[in-house]
């Protein structure tokens, strides 16, 4: 057996994640690890990647035991980790980012260079073996989301290991670029590379895996062949109940009344961009990563400034936009980086949830009434279902990422928003949180607010929206009203013009 | 007066209290002359200016930013001050000079604390790139403007403020103990206050959810100039004269009160009551070190020492928390 976990504990604080789970891996194996957020997956890897020990539990590797105290450690027994926010460095070139923590040097004159010449050959090397056709010298930050997650796997590679965990590869991924990586794993998987393989996409972890494993509040619910499974019974396994209903049912339909016209609004890559979103109603902007729908969204809070365009609100033009003009207005932006743009997350709950609505709770003298606040602030936190052990005394880092994103939501709730741009909500979150993010945003709509709603995952468009936009390349290149809802066409708009220039190239 | 005290007590700031106290007895038993009337009433007026001074960097430290301007705004207070109110170059008469002379203290240290706060956000500079330029600049011009002349002088009622009493207290303790409530107040009560902890823990989120970011970021660099006026005042009325040399010294106490109160120096965390032990620990530190008789350059080498091993500390703690996190 080349991989052995048994009884692995762990608990943080009070607080115990990992409540006994082991599993087997064998040789040219893939496991998929399914489960909630906040079901314990991250910290069992993060176990074994040698990020921290566990309380108590066993680990061999080849009968060997096994206690890695860094991520060296693990690496040197060969198990190489591919975290879900990747570890690259933008600034330097793939070769640099291949060899960064051993490049290949020579000795002139008792004195040790690099050794480029090598450096090079080793990572066409290495590139050729993922597929990755870019030059060793290009600056990583002029690579795709998927030319980047292939080069972490070159780099991966590049220690010869046993054992790669990859965590939520393809939530940066288009679907075209997502088979690209599944080839991969494939032939990685004949050359007798076992691998875990964690993702919230269980067609992803049908397709792949051989072996499947399903935890639930740190605790391992089953495990099996992939045979014993279909996707009902792992949802059931993962959330301990059958989902009936995965969308809720839409009752409303949009008024005749505009709430947002946007019309020719440019800046940079982004061109002439029009459109208009009535009251209740869920538009849906659908694209490939990068194709510049955050861009527009960033545009129009006021994140960024916009060069052309003008922006309508209620009838009543907006010149100059900004965040704290929006926010009176009651329009919420949750942005599709929610560590880095979303959450204080060295912060407890309750400052983060109160943080946009703040101003709203003022008396004299900007004093702030906190007996409100804090009641409010619980309020939003329950509504949203956030499962926490204290609003005052917890940090948001402590919550898992559904529970994370359940918090921005609950701060952007607190201002009671008559329009809700949602980037990418449900990225990377699990399936219950998602159909918890859905039901909220349904139950907003039937209040009277509109969502525009930018999502990768076509599914969740179609599940919700009214009418879905598709953007490419800066640009709206296609409408579909509800009745014309079909993925394979929506998909094609999408696909259309990249590909285009995927050929060009 | 409760909750002000319960606001403040952390963890660390409680072992800060035992610090300073178990310090406080250790002084007075081998340094001679510490405990003394005489010399509690030194610790005092040597704690007060610091203290004011250490309340403003604070402020500026939450919001993860810097002042290392605050000695040259002292010094081109007390010159302001000076100017306006001695008897050689004053235009107004003797009570009227005071109030304006206050006032042109408080002010002047506004201005620059502006100056600080508009490069920093509309010029998008880092605060401590702005700050050493600022404490040049203004260090040269205070120098530059007297001929390295002292102004003397002062008007007789100013001059006597630090040792006249007003209900039995000392009148500079009241000035203390009003920019220490009313730093706490706008630090702990106030939406002024919260978003000055959200620029501080993370700027572009707070900018998002509507924090006028750079409204706030201002307000703190004005805060901290006026804090440090108020310093200004206390020490050009102690020592009887505007000197454009004043406060030189006492750049690494300010930061030193700051950083053992415990403030992040990542921003986000720090608490006005932590401070106060903080410039606390660093009076009796200095007053007990003198007394033993110790060089000055003694004294650098012990403060810079203890300053050091409480940032490291501040920083192991920060570390332990984000990867327990």
């Amino acid at each position: 057996m080349l991989l052995e976990l048994k009884q692995i504990q762990k608990s943080f604080g009070e607080v115990n994640v990992l409540k006994g789970v082991g599993f087997k891996l064998d040789k040219g194996e893939l496991l998929g690890l399914v489960g909630e957020n906040g079901a314990g997956k991250s910290t069992l890897m993060n176990i074994l990647g040698g990020i921290f020990p566990p309380s108590s539990g066993e680990m061999r590797v080849n009968g060997k035991n096994y206690h890695p105290k860094s991520p060296n450690d693990a690496l040197n027994e060969g198990i190489s980790f591919i975290h879900q926010e990747l570890n690259l460095f933008l600034n330097l070139s793939v070769a640099e980012n291949l060899f960064i923590s051993n490049y290949p040097r020579k000795k002139t004159m008792g004195f040790s260079f690099l050794n480029q010449k090598q450096a090079r050959k080793k990572a066409l090397e290495l590139l050729s073996q993922v597929g990755l056709s870019v030059s060793p010298k290009s600056p990583v930050e002029r690579l795709t989301a998927a030319q980047r997650q292939m080069l972490e796997i070159a780099k991966a590679l590049s220690a010869s290991p046993r054992i790669i965990i990859f965590d939520e590869p393809t939530t940066s991924l288009t679907r075209h670029e997502a088979q690209k990586l599944f080839q991969l794993i494939k032939k990685l998987k004949q050359e007798g590379i076992a691998m875990i393989y964690i993702s919230h996409n269980l067609d992803d972890i049908m397709h792949l895996a051989d072996r499947i494993a399903v935890l639930r509040d740190g605790e391992l619910i089953s495990s099996g062949e992939r045979q014993n499974y279909t996707i009902p019974s792992m949802v059931k396994d993962m959330v301990g109940r059958d989902m009936d209903q995965f969308f809720p049912h839409r009752n409303t339909v949009p008024l005749k009344e505009f709430s947002l016209e946007v019309k020719n609004l440019g800046a940079g890559f982004i061109q002439n961009m029009s459109f208009s979103i009535r009251k209740q109603e869920i538009l849906g902007f659908y694209g490939l990563v990068g194709a510049g729908r955050s861009e527009m969204a960033r545009l129009i809070y006021g994140l960024d400034p916009m060069e052309t365009g003008s922006i309508i609100w209620n009838g009543k033009e907006i010149t100059s936009p900004n965040p704290v003009q929006w926010i009176k207005e009651g329009v919420a932006f949750l942005t599709e980086n929610r560590q880095e743009e979303g959450l204080m997350t060295l912060q407890n709950l309750e400052k983060n949830i109160q943080l946009a609505a703040l101003p709203s709770f003022t008396r004299r003298f900007n004093i702030i009434d906190y007996k409100e606040v804090k009641k409010k602030s619980k309020t939003q936190a329950d509504a949203t279902k956030t499962k926490y052990h204290s609003i005052t005394d917890q940090l948001v880092s402590t919550l898992s990422g559904g529970n994370q994103q359940k918090v921005v939501l609950a701060k952007w709730l607190l201002i009671h928003p008559k329009l809700f741009i949602l980037d990418e909500p449900t990225k990377g979150i699990d399936i219950g949180a998602k159909h918890e993010i859905y039901v909220l945003a349904n139950s907003l709509v039937e209040c009277g607010s509109s969502i525009m709603l930018i999502s990768s995952e076509i599914e969740e468009l179609l599940g919700l929206c009214d009418r879905i936009l598709v953007v490419s390349e800066g640009q709206i290149t296609k409408e579909f009203e509800k009745e014309e809802f079909d993925r394979s066409k929506i998909l094609e708009a999408a696909l259309h013009k990249a590909g285009k220039e995927e050929q060009k190239l | 007066m409760k909750s002000f005290f319960k606001g403040g007590y952390g963890k660390s700031s409680n072992i800060l209290i035992y610090v300073c106290l178990i310090y406080y007895v250790l002084a007075s038993l081998l340094a001679p002359g510490f405990f003394t009337m005489n010399n509690s009433w030194n610790i005092l007026y040597n704690l007060l200016p610091l203290l004011v001074v250490a309340i403003g960097q604070t402020y500026v430290m939450i919001t993860a930013g810097i002042d290392l301007s605050v000695t040259s705004i002292i010094a081109v207070c007390s010159i302001a001050g000076g100017y306006v109110m001695s008897s050689d170059t004053s235009i107004f008469s003797d009570p009227e000079s005071i109030f304006f002379g206050i006032l042109t203290m408080l002010l002047v240290g506004m201005v620059i604390g502006m100056v600080n706060g508009i490069s920093v956000t509309k010029f998008g500079m880092p605060a401590f790139m702005v700050t050493l330029t600022t404490m040049m600049l203004f260090s040269g011009f205070a120098i530059w403007c007297t001929q390295s002349q002292n102004i003397y002088n002062l008007p007789e009622p100013f001059v006597n403020m630090s040792y006249s009493f007003f209900l039995g207290i000392p009148v500079p303790v009241f000035i203390g103990v009003f920019v220490l409530v009313l730093a706490y107040f706008l630090l702990n009560k106030t939406l002024f206050g919260e978003w000055i902890y959200a620029i501080g823990l993370n700027c572009e989120v707070a900018k998002i959810s509507g924090v006028k970011v750079h409204r706030t970021l201002i307000l703190v660099y004005m805060f901290s100039g006026f804090c440090a006026a108020v310093g200004a005042i206390f020490y050009t009325a102690r020592l009887e004269t505007g000197s454009p040399v004043m406060g030189q010294n006492i750049l690494l106490d300010v930061i030193g009160a700051v950083v053992i109160g415990g403030t992040s120096l990542f921003g986000g965390k720090g608490k006005i009551i932590w401070t106060f032990f903080g410039a606390l620990f660093m009076t009796l530190l200095d007053n007990s070190l003198n007394l033993i008789g110790l060089s000055f350059f003694l004294i650098m080498i012990v403060k810079g020492a203890v300053i050091l091993a409480a940032a490291m500390l501040n920083t192991l703690k920060e570390k332990s928390l984000k990867t327990t996190a």
